[in-house]
């Protein structure tokens, strides 16, 4: 069962990536990424991190790809004609296609990775990412410094968008 | 086949692949900021799956992080892109070009 929704929900992962690449429209291009992203949290589910599905999904699927939308329709940069790729531009595709498939075959060849059995969890006992209160033991002990860090890069962020957007304003108004 | 470490890590790196040839060979400045949000989530993936099969919770808390970090680079990230839009009327990467002279 959980091997048919592996394969599943790596197939439509794959499928909407690859629909997220190719696609001339920007909006559908957004879409895809959204449905990506839903595949990928499936696969967070079945890999037992429950939170950080929830959280894929509200915070990527649910902000980002929202403001990916909102800030596409705005710039309106609908349609137009797509240039035909540079020459360079395909052999570095090819290149890259090949080193990343080398790297691939390399990793499925070896199956050093396989032998490495999923940790048994004893019956009844949740595996360690479905309780949430090991996140909050780690992340109030272990990682403390780490989420201040974060926070005050969030404050920064956030400061800087608002410095970037009032600054052309300040500029249209001249 | 069961679905161990080995197949998470190579879907892993075919969704990172695909973010990079998205990367590559696209011009629209948006749809190569959602290809690097692919190669993330790509990262995220294997990191999960390493945690998952070692029985730590550190990739976890990594991908929280990640998540954070994410999350602030594309406001920044789509604040420059919409500055530029309106500086320049455009978002083709063909035609900003002027750092490159």
């Amino acid at each position: 069962m959980a091997n048919a929704l592996f394969y599943l929900f790596s197939f439509f992962t794959l499928i909407t990536a690859v629909g997220v690449v190719v696609n001339k429209n920007t909006v559908n291009a957004a879409l895809c990424l959204l449905l990506s992203l839903v595949g990928v949290a499936g696969l967070f589910a079945l890999l037992d991190a429950y939170l950080l599905a929830a959280l894929l999904v509200l915070v990527y699927a649910g902000a980002v790809v929202a403001l990916f939308l909102f800030i596409v329709m705005l710039l309106d940069v609908q349609g137009g004609v797509r240039a035909p790729f540079q020459r360079t531009t395909a052999v570095a595709g090819t290149v890259g296609l090949a080193v990343l498939v080398a790297g691939l075959a390399a990793l499925a060849g070896r199956s050093g990775l396989a032998s490495t059995p999923a940790p048994a969890t004893a019956a009844g006992a949740a595996p360690v990412g479905a309780v949430l209160k090991h996140y909050a033991e780690m992340l109030f002990t272990t990682y403390l410094l780490p989420v201040q860090v974060v926070g005050f890069l969030l404050l920064i962020a956030m400061q800087g968008v608002i410095v970037l957007s009032r600054k052309f304003a300040a500029e249209d108004a001249k | 086949m069961n679905a161990g470490l080995n197949e998470y890590l190579i879907l892993s790196g075919l969704l990172f692949a695909l973010g990079f040839f998205g990367v590559l060979l696209r011009k629209n400045t948006l749809v190569i900021y959602m290809c690097l949000e692919l190669m993330l989530v790509a990262s995220t993936l294997a990191l999960v799956a390493f945690s998952r099969f070692n029985g730590t919770l550190d990739g976890h808390v990594f991908v929280f992080f990640i998540l954070t970090v994410a999350a602030a680079e594309v406001a920044v990230g789509l604040a420059i892109i919409v500055a530029l839009f309106r500086k320049r009327g455009t978002v083709q990467v063909d035609e900003l070009k002027e750092l490159k002279h």
